[in-house]
């Protein structure tokens, strides 16, 4: 287990001249930009962490004339507000990201999908767009980008619910196989990376693989910006090395008294006290697309787990049966646990329900709730019950 | 091929078959709840989880395509647990008064449920601090959401068989529900009333609206005389529910049944087959005489068949601009219930007032049909009730008849006389093909050249189907017609008959005369008909419903002796004034939404 600590890095929102990166880009081919993301070890940024290179092998290994860069900028996930600061201050180096990726795949259009709540960002995104696409024209790309909007469902963060979404039909997620690479949107092979993924590419072709992937650990390479909230006397938005342990992360962050983190928002999980120092913020311990939730004392760990499934039995979809009804019974559940209506043993019910859900739901939403339900229950179990 | 192994025994099948069709292969049984054969793949109720070896999640057998080297297990632990997990979830949302239930016995959750969730409860009971509401609003059939398990088979139903999408997915999570425009009442919106819904909703929460109960007062009634008529697609269907195969003919063992019943007549529908055709037949040449000769710029072409209630309200909703198009006939149904209450009340001397008319339908929208303001020529309501196939099995059980042992028996008369023309309106391309038998021997005096009155390319499950038939030989009235090719198209199936009307509305339509049935496979595959429905029991149907037409002695309605004599008595000749007043009408435009 490597452990390199708390390393604050300036990556995202460090200032670049894009014409003279894409310019370099123009010049490799499509391979080879696909190699360079490869060798940097870039996973996902979202939070689901599938290597980047990969994504875009696949996208760029499908035949058809016809594909598309998604820019998943939905940022849903309670807690996560990265993305919204990314657009804001480098919305450039997501487009020029953008442009990178449709080299590599082979696509001429993209489109970002943006959620309904930013709709305030658009003026200033659109506008710098138009330079944009300027720019890139007199580089000799064919490339063009168009915003798409959302309608305030946290189901269209998952890709085939946003491809749906995009194609004007009601946001739900669809069968996979086919996966985005071969039929995303349209029914085209579309390659879909969260707005950080993107800008990071852009990065990764500026300073090279190689300093890249000197960051962070083996399983996760270089750096990721958080999202920061919570009982924490410095809430916000801050760029770190991938790599330390959550207790490593409470000492910058906590207030003295963080009794729990949740990582990774709703959808991820709560890591107690006593296991901050064994537990590695990235893809060997707990993943995250960002969001880092602190909690301290004089919080309720029930308040925190109701809040969440309230969420979930809300955003579901509602097509699939596990995570439609599974939401609502973990949500009645604990309701009924706690006052007593039902025996406490009734969690471990509920408990082997998050397992059904975790391998029957049919999408990341339902798959994920039992995140969530299981290390708050199992770790603050009397909070619950009493 | 790709090759895979399912509990351990190999099997090969195409690229792009699912894990759920190669296990079926292997006769091992996956169960099933939102995947229905005519519809597209959900894949969302999940009961129908599987075990890939080396896969973490479980995967849904419906919808993942087989891949080279994949090993599924149907029946591990992991399976097990997940399965009855989800099917206790879907209980505990379902309201589940089984006993009560028109569907009981009949329902495939039941089914699961006795499988897989017998037994203490798990889940904690979801319905009790949600309202629900019953919309009892459509005269065809209820929707009771406390029983909705939201497969989505309704709602893929409306869209892709029907191109209506009158229900949809309203909402999302804990409030998600299969709901209509606005929420309105389903007496309010595009709703066909065709029923498709009903015959592929998994449990009691799409049901007929049932008129049994009323059907039985008016049979105990001994001041009243009830006569039944059966449509031709119900006797080729209703043996399904004692045990018989699909396409098992049961017309003498159901007559023999309706008369146990204590129906005091019991009469055809085919009676006013026959008689639609007299009556469209002559409609159609008409209008080819208006066009082709007048020059009468008011009548329009292509004509439209009638017959199908369903698609009657698909037409007054979407494509109103179109209904001039529309033969003036009445359904035979509709026929048969005016008729029944003049002609038949008068020669047997009933005050007609007493006569109860009652029609056993493949049909749920036959319900809304005889519901409509425009069905009262006869001075009275012309259908007082209309049963479908499934509430005539219901009834033949009440009654405690042993139907597989009942002797077979002749229909009554008057107005119990049919031909093998009548026969095939059940079918696909059965009105067309009727038609046909008598327009062209009104014309010719010879019978339309095919071989033993087969008219083939009318026949069968495509889609939409076209045929061409020179006419040649005409008598001297018909003279107009000589040597002119009659284009005709037929569809069934709303999505079907959209594509056509589309054409229309774009004057890219080359037809003289159309036949649209809303039902696919036509009325043997009505929203009435017995459940389940596939393509292979339609297909069965028809094959039953084409044995009968060439079992008849006659096969052509002109020659229906019962229908020769009632124009001779009653009606005087083909769209005569009296014709037009009992056996025809108009329609009106509805709002599109």
């Amino acid at each position: 287990m490597e452990n390199k600590g708390l390393n604050k890095v300036d990556l995202i929102f460090e200032e670049i001249d894009p014409e003279e990166v894409l310019t370099k880009a123009y010049k490799l081919s499509p391979e080879e930009i696909i190699q360079q993301v490869l060798d940097s070890g870039l996973k996902g940024r979202g939070g689901a962490g599938f290597p980047t290179g990969l994504k875009w092998k696949y996208t760029a290994a499908s035949e058809e004339s016809e594909k598309y860069v998604v820019c998943n900028a939905d940022e849903g996930e309670p807690g996560t507000f990265k993305d919204r600061e990314i657009l804001d201050r480098v919305a450039y180096k997501v487009y020029g990201g953008m442009v990178i990726a449709g080299k590599a795949i082979g696509a001429k259009r993209g489109i970002v999908y943006l959620r309904g709540e930013y709709r305030f960002l658009l003026p200033q995104l659109m506008k710098e767009l138009e330079s944009f696409h300027k720019m890139i024209k007199q580089i000799g790309y064919d490339f063009k980008i168009n915003y798409c909007l959302g309608s305030g469902a946290y189901i269209c963060g998952e890709e085939s619910a946003l491809f749906e979404s995009i194609e004007g039909r009601r946001g739900e997620p669809r069968n996979k196989p086919p996966y985005p690479t071969t039929a995303g949107v349209f029914g085209k092979p579309t390659s879909i990376n969260n707005v950080e993924t993107l800008v990071t590419a852009m990065m990764i072709l500026t300073h090279g693989p190689e300093s890249y992937s000197q960051l962070g650990t083996k399983d996760s390479r270089g750096s990721k910006v958080f999202s920061i909230s919570g009982d924490t006397p410095n809430p916000g938005i801050f760029e770190l090395e991938l790599g330390m342990t959550v207790q490593q992360f409470v000492n910058e962050f906590g207030d003295g008294d963080t009794k729990a983190v949740q990582v990774g928002g709703a959808s991820g999980f709560c890591v107690p006290r006593k296991k901050f120092e064994d537990t590695i913020i990235g893809f060997e311990g707990v993943p995250t697309g960002g969001s880092m939730k602190l909690f301290n004392s004089s919080r309720s760990m029930y308040n925190v787990l109701h809040n969440y499934l309230d969420f979930f039995a809300e955003e579901s979809c509602g097509q699939c049966t596990p995570c439609r009804v599974g939401c609502q019974q973990l949500l009645m559940g604990v309701e009924k646990v706690k006052k007593g209506e039902v025996k406490s043993t009734y969690l471990n019910e509920l408990l082997k329900l998050a397992d059904t859900m975790k391998v029957a739901s049919k999408c990341g939403l339902g798959q994920s709730v039992g995140n969530a339900f299981r290390t708050i229950v199992e770790n603050f179990r009397e909070e619950i019950i009493y | 091929m790709i090759n895979l192994t399912i509990n351990n025994q190999r099997v090969s099948v195409e690229p792009g078959t699912t894990v759920l069709e190669a296990a079926k292969k292997l006769n091992i049984n996956i169960p099933t709840l939102c995947h229905h054969p005519d519809l597209c793949v959900a894949g969302n109720c999940r009961v129908c989880v599987v075990e890939q070896t080396g896969a973490k999640a479980l995967i849904a057998a419906c919808a993942m395509p087989v891949a080279e080297g994949m090993d599924i297990h149907t029946n591990t632990m992991k399976v097990r647990n997940a399965r009855k997990h989800i099917i206790e979830l879907l209980l505990s949302e379902h309201r589940s008064d089984c006993t009560k239930c028109y569907k009981n016995q009949k329902c495939e959750l039941q089914t699961l449920a006795n499988e897989f969730a017998f037994g203490d409860t798990i889940f904690l009971d979801l319905l009790k601090d949600k309202p629900y509401i019953i919309d009892r609003s459509s005269p065809s059939f209820l929707k009771d959401d406390s029983k909705c398990i939201r497969c989505q088979r309704c709602v893929r139903t409306c869209a892709e068989l029907q191109h209506v999408s009158a229900i949809a997915v309203a909402n999302k999570g804990m409030h998600q529900k299969i709901s209509s425009f606005h929420d309105r009442p389903l007496s309010h919106v595009v709703c066909t009333n065709c029923g498709q819904c009903v015959n592929r909703c998994p449990t009691g929460a799409l049901v007929e609206k049932t008129y049994i109960d009323l059907v039985w007062d008016a049979i105990y009634d001994t001041d009243k005389h009830v006569v039944v008529q059966t449509a031709p697609a119900v006797r080729i269907a209703l043996g399904e529910y004692f045990d018989y195969d699909p396409g098992e003919r049961v017309t003498g063992k159901m007559v023999t049944a309706l008369r146990q019943l204590g129906f005091d007549s019991v009469l055809d529908t085919d009676f006013s087959a026959d008689l639609t055709i007299m009556e469209e037949g002559t409609e159609l040449l008409t209008r080819l005489k208006k066009v082709l000769v007048d020059g009468d710029k008011e009548t329009r072409l292509p004509m439209f068949t009638s017959c199908s209630p369903g698609w009657i309200k698909f037409i007054e909703h979407k494509f109103p601009e179109l209904l001039p198009n529309l033969s003036t006939c009445k359904s035979p149904q509709q026929m048969f219930g005016a008729l029944a209450k003049t002609f038949y009340a008068s020669k047997k001397k009933i005050d007609p007032a007493k006569v109860v008319s009652v029609s056993i339908m493949p049909c749920t929208a036959k319900k809304y049909e005889a519901d409509r303001p425009e069905m009262r020529s006869s001075g009275f309501k012309d259908v007082d009730y209309v049963l479908t196939t499934r509430e005539l099995a219901v009834m033949i059980k009440q009654a405690g008849i042993d139907f597989r042992n009942l002797e077979p028996s002749n229909y009554d008369s008057v107005m119990g006389e049919s031909t093998g023309a009548a026969v095939i309106f059940g079918a696909t391309g059965g009105v067309m093909e009727a038609a046909l038998r008598t327009a062209y021997e009104i014309v010719t005096g010879r019978e339309v050249p095919f071989n033993n009155l087969n008219i083939i390319p009318v026949r069968g499950m495509e889609g939409v189907k076209e045929a061409s038939i020179t006419i040649e030989g005409c008598f001297d009235d018909w003279k107009f017609l000589e040597g002119a090719q009659l284009n005709v198209a037929i569809a069934h199936g709303l999505t079907n008959a959209n594509r056509l009307m589309k054409l229309v509305s774009q004057g890219k339509a080359p037809y003289h005369f159309i036949e649209i049935m809303a039902c696919p496979g036509g009325c043997l595959g009505g929203g009435g008909q017995p459940i389940p429905t596939s393509m292979e029991i339609r297909q069965n149907r028809m094959e039953a419903i084409y044995s009968e037409d060439e079992h008849m002695a006659l096969r052509k309605s002109h020659e229906n002796p019962e229908v020769i004599a009632i124009y001779k008595e009653f009606l005087g000749e083909p769209n005569s004034d009296v014709a037009h007043e009992l056996l025809h009408t108009h329609y009106t435009e509805r709002e599109g939404y």
